[in-house]
C-alpha cells in the first residue's frame, strides 16, 4: 500500500522529476521527447556534426568566461594581460590553447556540418528556416574569429584585422564609413579593441544564443531530416533509435572524444601548428613595418585569396568590388537554396544543386589551398 | 653672369650675399677649372659659409677681373708655399680677438699644438715637404666642421684622411714607421664600430693620437688615454701592480696585452699560464708566485662564470624550445650577461681578490636561471602528466558510455 | 535476473565513479586558474616598485633599479629629496648605467658615459638621452609609468 516508506524507497532522479512536474507540467514535454527517434542509415553518421559544433561553442563560452576572468581590453593591457595568462595563471596556458582551438574546430565542423545538410538535402522543405538560422550561425561563428582574433593585440593579429577590415573600403558610398564603423577610427588602434572586445563577449554571444535557441528549437520539433532515398523505403524496413537516451548517450560518448582531442591538441600544439598558429609573439606596434606575410585566418584565406587573384579591374568595376559583389550573389544563392531546389521540395534528388555544392566546396578547397602555396 | 647663377645655386648658405661683395675670383676660376677646382668646391667651405672669401685668405681686390691687376693690388697673397701654410691658416686661426667676431666657442691654439706635433716639428725642423699642414687634413677650399658627415675631418672620414698618407707604403717608405695602421684599425673593434657600425662614440685616429697636437700617446701615458672612455678598467689598472712594474720595464700600459690598433675583443681564454696565453708571455707557470696563483684563480673563476651562464641560457632555450614561456628569464640571464661584463673588467686589478665576488655574484643569477628553467621543463612534464591521466579517464569513461550504448541498444 | 539487475547497475556505479573522476580532472584545472596568482595583476603600462622611499633613503647608493616590463629602470633619490626615473639601459651599447652621487649624474661603466639625473646624455659615446619615466607617490607607494608626450 502506497505509504512513507514507499515514497522513501523512490530514487532522486524520481522524486526531482515529481517536485518539477507538480510546479510546471513537464510531464507532456518529457512524454514528447521521450518519443523523439533518429533515423538509422548510411549517412545518420552526419547527425552527430551539428552536436559537435554546439559542444565546441560550449567549450568556447566556458573557456571564454574563464578567459574574461584575466584579459583586460585596451592598448596598454591587452597583450600584457594575455601574456600574464598563459605565463602566470595556473592553467591559463591550457584555457587559452583550448580556447584557441577549440574556435578553429568548431568553424571547421560547423563547414563540414553545412555541407553534409547540404549533400543531403535536408534544407528541404519543411527546414528551410533551420538552413537561414544555421548560415546566420556560421556567420556569427565567422564574426565570432575575426572579432576574438584581435583581442591578444599582438603582431599578427594586428596586421590582420588591419588587412580584413581595409577590405570593406572596396564597397562604395558605404565602404569608408563601414571601416571607420568596423575599427573605430581611420585606423587600427586601442578603440578597434573595444569594439571588438564589445561585439565578442556581448553583442555576438547575444545574438548567437538567440539563433542556436531557435535552431535547436526547429531541429527538436521537426526531428531529424531523412535522406531521400530513405525517405521512400518501406515502413518496416526503416531503423530508428530514440533520441533519449541512445542517440544522446552517442552524442556524449562523441563530445568525451572530442574533449580528449582537444586536450591532447592544447597540450602538445599549445601555439598551434602549420596554418593554424597563434603564438603570442611580440605585441602589435602600429608604427612598425608589418611582416613580409599577412594572411588571414584559414577559413577567410579562400575569399582573401580569390579577392587577391582577381586583376585589377574587371569591366568598369574595381577588381576586389567585383569580388566582394560576386560572393555576395554567392551567398545569396546559397542561402537561397531551399527556395530554388524545387526536386528537393518533391522530396528528389537534384543533380545540378549536388554538382553546385561540388563545385562551391572545390572553389574553397582551391582557394585555400592557393592561399597558402603561392607566394 | 651664368657662373654666378650657378654659383649662386652652389652655395648651402642661408645667407644672402651683397651683390658688391660677390666675388669675381670665382666668375672666372669657375670656368677655367674643373670639378676639383676651388672654385667648385668653395660652395661647402665653412669660410665661405661664414661670409669670407677668395680674398680673405689670398689677397686682392676682389672687384677687379685682370689677373695681373689682381697680382699687383694691395694685400694679395696668393698661393702660400707649401711651408708656409699653417703661418698662412693661423694668421686668422690663432688671432682670438678676430676669431671672436665669428666663432666665439672655437679654440685658436691649433698652431700651438701643431709645433708640438711630429708633422708640425719635422714642417719647421726638417723642412719637410711631405708632412700633413693644415689643408692636407681639411682641404683647402672645402673645409667642413668635424660634424659635417661630409667633413674630411668626420669621425668616420678620418681614417680615411689620415690614411691617404700613413697608408701610403711608398709615400711613408723614408720614415721608417709601419703603413698598417689604416688596415689593423678597421679591423679592430673600434674601426668596426666606427666604420660600421656607425657608432660615433668609438675613437678615430685623433681621439688617441690628437687631431693638431698629433703624436702618439706617450708609453706611460696610454692608460690614460684609454682611460678616458674605458675609465674603470684604467682606474683598476692605475691601482694594480701591473703599473709599477710596466713602467719600470717600459711597457707600453694597455697596449702590452690589447695592441695599438688592431684591438679586437679580448676573450676570457686570453688569461691563463698556458703556451700561447697573454700572461705566460712575462709570468712563467712553475714560479709557485702569489701572481701565477692569482692568474689561475681568474682564470678559473671566468670561465667557472662562463659555464654557468652558457649552461644556463642552454637549458632556457631548451625550455623555450618546448612552448614555454621565457621573457622572465631571459631577462635574468640578461643580467648575468652584465655580471660577466663586469667580472672581465675587474680582470684589469689583477688581483683574485677582486673577481671573486663577482664571480659569485654571477653564479648565484646564473644558478637562479638555471633553476627556473628546469623548473618550466618539469612543468613542461607535468602538463603531458596531466593529460595523461585525464585522458585514462576519459577513455574509461568512454569506454563505459559505449558498453552502455551496446547494452541499450 | 538478479545477475542481470546487479551487472547493469555495477556499470551505472562504474559509469558513475569514473564520471566523477573525470568531472574532478575537468574542475581542478578550472579552480586552480581562478585562484590568482601571488604575482597580483598584468604589468602594464604602470608598474608598483616592490619598495618605497624609505628603502631608497637607507640605501647608501641613494638608487635602485626595476623592472618596467622588459626593460630595466633605474629610480634616483635626488640629494633635494626629489624622486628621478629613467631606464638603465645605457644607449651606447645596452650596459646597466649606475647612480653616482657624488657627480650628481648616472654612469655607464662600460664606456664612461654620463647621463644627468633627466637622461640627458652629457659626456662620452652614448649617442641618445635615456628614457624618462613618471613617479607618482601615493602614500609609501611608489608608481613609475610611461612619460606621456
Amino acid at each position: 500500500m502506497p505509504g512513507p516508506e514507499h515514497r522513501q524507497q523512490q530514487s532522486l532522479p524520481r522524486r526531482l522529476y515529481g517536485w518539477a512536474d507538480t510546479r510546471f507540467s513537464i510531464g507532456d514535454l518529457v512524454d514528447y521527447m521521450r518519443h523523439k527517434t533518429v533515423p538509422v542509415h548510411g549517412h545518420s553518421i552526419f547527425y552527430y556534426l551539428g552536436g559537435l559544433t554546439l559542444f565546441l561553442f560550449l567549450v568556447q563560452v566556458g573557456t571564454g568566461i574563464l578567459l574574461l576572468m584575466y584579459y583586460r581590453p585596451g592598448a596598454d593591457s591587452a597583450y600584457e594581460s594575455v601574456r600574464f595568462i598563459v605565463s602566470e595563471v595556473s592553467f591559463g596556458w591550457l584555457i587559452r590553447s583550448l580556447h584557441s582551438w577549440s574556435a578553429n574546430l568548431m568553424i571547421l565542423v560547423a563547414f563540414l556540418h553545412m555541407f553534409t545538410v547540404y549533400f543531403t538535402q535536408a534544407y528541404r522543405k519543411p527546414r528551410e528556416l533551420t538552413w537561414f538560422t544555421g548560415m546566420a550561425l556560421l556567420g556569427l561563428g565567422m564574426a565570432f574569429g575575426f572579432s576574438g582574433y584581435l583581442l591578444p593585440w599582438n603582431e599578427l593579429s594586428f596586421f590582420a584585422t588591419r588587412v580584413g577590415t581595409g577590405m570593406v573600403r572596396a564597397l562604395p558610398f558605404v565602404g569608408d564609413y563601414l571601416m571607420q564603423v568596423l575599427r573605430g577610427g581611420d585606423e587600427v588602434t586601442g578603440a578597434t579593441i573595444g569594439r571588438f572586445f564589445g561585439l565578442h563577449v556581448a553583442i555576438l554571444p547575444a545574438a548567437f544564443t538567440l539563433v542556436i535557441a531557435a535552431h535547436l528549437l526547429f531541429v527538436q520539433r521537426q526531428g531529424m531530416s531523412e535522406p531521400v532515398d530513405w525517405m521512400t523505403k518501406n515502413q518496416n524496413e526503416k531503423k530508428f533509435i530514440t533520441f533519449f537516451p541512445n542517440f544522446l548517450y552517442r552524442d556524449l560518448l562523441l563530445w568525451l572524444l572530442a574533449l580528449n582531442v582537444l586536450a591532447l591538441l592544447a597540450v602538445f600544439f599549445p601555439d598551434g601548428i602549420g596554418i593554424v598558429h597563434w603564438p603570442l609573439g611580440q605585441k602589435a606596434d602600429p608604427f612598425a613595418p608589418p611582416p613580409l606575410m599577412i594572411r588571414p585566418e584559414w577559413y577567410f584565406m579562400f575569399a582573401f585569396e580569390a579577392l587577391r587573384l582577381l586583376p585589377v579591374h574587371v569591366l568598369f568595376l574595381e577588381g576586389e568590388l567585383f569580388g566582394i559583389i560576386l560572393f555576395g550573389l554567392g551567398g545569396i544563392l546559397w542561402l537561397l537554396v531551399p527556395f530554388l531546389d524545387k526536386s528537393s521540395n518533391l522530396n528528389r534528388r537534384s543533380p545540378l544543386f549536388m554538382w553546385f555544392g561540388v563545385l562551391v566546396v572545390a572553389f574553397i578547397v582551391v582557394m585555400t589551398i592557393l592561399g597558402y602555396t603561392l607566394p | 653672369m651664368i657662373a654666378g647663377l650657378l654659383l649662386v645655386g652652389t652655395i648651402p648658405s642661408a645667407t644672402a650675399v651683397p651683390a658688391s661683395t660677390q666675388s669675381n675670383c670665382v666668375k672666372c676660376h669657375f670656368d677655367i677649372e674643373d670639378e676639383n677646382g676651388a672654385a667648385h668646391q668653395i660652395g661647402r667651405d665653412i669660410h665661405q659659409q661664414s661670409g669670407l672669401y677668395c680674398s680673405d685668405c689670398h689677397g686682392g681686390n676682389p672687384a677687379l677681373d685682370d689677373m695681373d691687376a689682381i697680382r699687383a693690388s694691395a694685400g694679395y697673397r696668393g698661393v702660400p708655399d707649401r711651408l708656409a701654410i699653417p703661418a698662412f691658416c693661423s694668421r686668422c686661426h690663432s688671432d682670438a680677438r678676430y676669431m671672436h667676431e665669428y666663432n666665439p666657442s672655437l679654440s685658436v691654439d691649433q698652431w700651438e699644438k701643431y709645433q708640438t706635433s711630429v708633422h708640425g716639428m719635422r714642417l719647421a725642423e726638417k723642412k719637410d715637404r711631405k708632412v700633413a699642414t693644415c689643408v692636407s687634413c681639411h682641404t683647402a677650399h672645402s673645409i667642413g666642421a668635424a660634424k659635417m658627415p661630409y667633413s674630411s675631418t668626420y669621425p668616420q672620414n678620418l681614417p680615411t684622411t689620415c690614411g691617404r698618407c700613413h697608408a701610403d707604403k711608398a709615400y711613408m717608405a723614408e720614415y721608417g714607421i709601419p703603413t698598417d695602421q689604416l688596415e689593423k684599425y678597421t679591423r679592430s673593434v673600434h674601426g668596426i664600430a666606427l666604420l660600421e657600425r656607425g657608432d660615433l662614440g668609438a675613437p678615430a685616429c685623433n681621439d688617441c693620437h690628437g687631431n693638431h697636437g698629433a703624436a702618439p700617446p706617450g708609453i706611460a701615458s696610454l692608460d690614460a688615454v684609454c682611460g678616458l672612455c674605458h675609465a674603470i678598467e684604467a682606474h683598476l689598472f692605475d691601482g694594480s701592480p701591473h703599473r709599477p712594474a710596466f713602467i719600470e720595464q717600459g711597457l707600453p700600459m694597455c697596449e702590452t696585452c690589447h695592441g695599438n690598433h688592431e684591438i679586437l675583443k679580448p676573450s676570457d681564454s686570453l688569461i691563463g699560464l698556458a703556451e700561447g696565453q697573454l700572461c705566460a708571455t712575462c709570468h712563467a707557470a712553475d714560479d709557485q708566485s702569489k701572481a701565477s696563483a692569482d692568474i689561475l684563480k681568474v682564470s678559473a673563476g671566468l670561465r667557472s662564470l662562463g659555464n654557468a651562464a652558457d649552461s644556463a641560457a642552454h637549458l632556457l632555450s631548451l625550455a623555450g624550445a618546448k612552448g614555454m614561456m621565457i621573457t622572465d628569464e631571459e631577462f635574468m640571464l640578461k643580467e648575468v650577461g652584465q655580471i660577466r661584463v663586469q667580472a672581465r673588467s675587474t680582470v684589469h686589478a689583477f688581483a683574485a681578490d677582486s673577481l671573486t665576488p663577482k664571480v659569485e655574484e654571477g653564479l648565484a643569477k646564473a644558478e637562479d636561471v638555471r633553476k627556473r628553467a628546469v623548473k618550466l621543463i618539469e612543468e613542461y612534464d607535468f602538463r603531458r602528466f596531466g593529460l595523461g591521466i585525464a585522458s585514462i579517464f576519459i577513455t574509461l569513461l568512454a569506454l563505459g558510455l559505449y558498453l552502455k550504448i551496446r547494452r541499450l541498444g | 535476473m538478479e545477475q542481470n539487475v546487479s551487472r547493469r547497475s555495477f556499470l551505472d556505479r562504474f559509469i558513475a565513479v569514473i564520471g566523477i573522476a573525470f568531472a574532478s580532472s575537468v574542475l581542478y584545472p578550472i579552480v586552480r586558474y581562478l585562484i590568482p596568482p601571488k604575482s597580483g595583476e598584468a604589468a602594464a603600462s604602470q608598474v608598483k616598485l616592490p619598495f618605497g622611499r624609505a628603502e631608497l633613503e637607507a640605501d647608501p647608493r641613494k638608487s635602485r633599479t626595476f623592472r618596467f616590463g622588459r626593460q630595466l629602470g633605474i629610480i634616483v633619490l635626488t640629494p633635494s629629496g626629489e624622486l628621478k626615473a629613467v631606464s638603465a639601459v645605457c644607449t651606447h651599447l645596452d650596459c646597466t648605467v649606475q647612480y653616482r652621487p657624488d657627480m650628481s649624474l648616472l654612469w655607464c661603466a662600460c664606456h664612461n658615459g654620463k647621463y644627468d639625473l633627466n637622461g640627458g646624455n652629457v659626456s662620452g659615446p652614448p649617442p641618445r638621452p635615456l628614457e624618462r619615466f613618471a613617479v607618482n607617490e601615493v602614500g609609501s607607494d611608489i608608481f613609475v609609468s610611461k612619460e606621456t608626450a
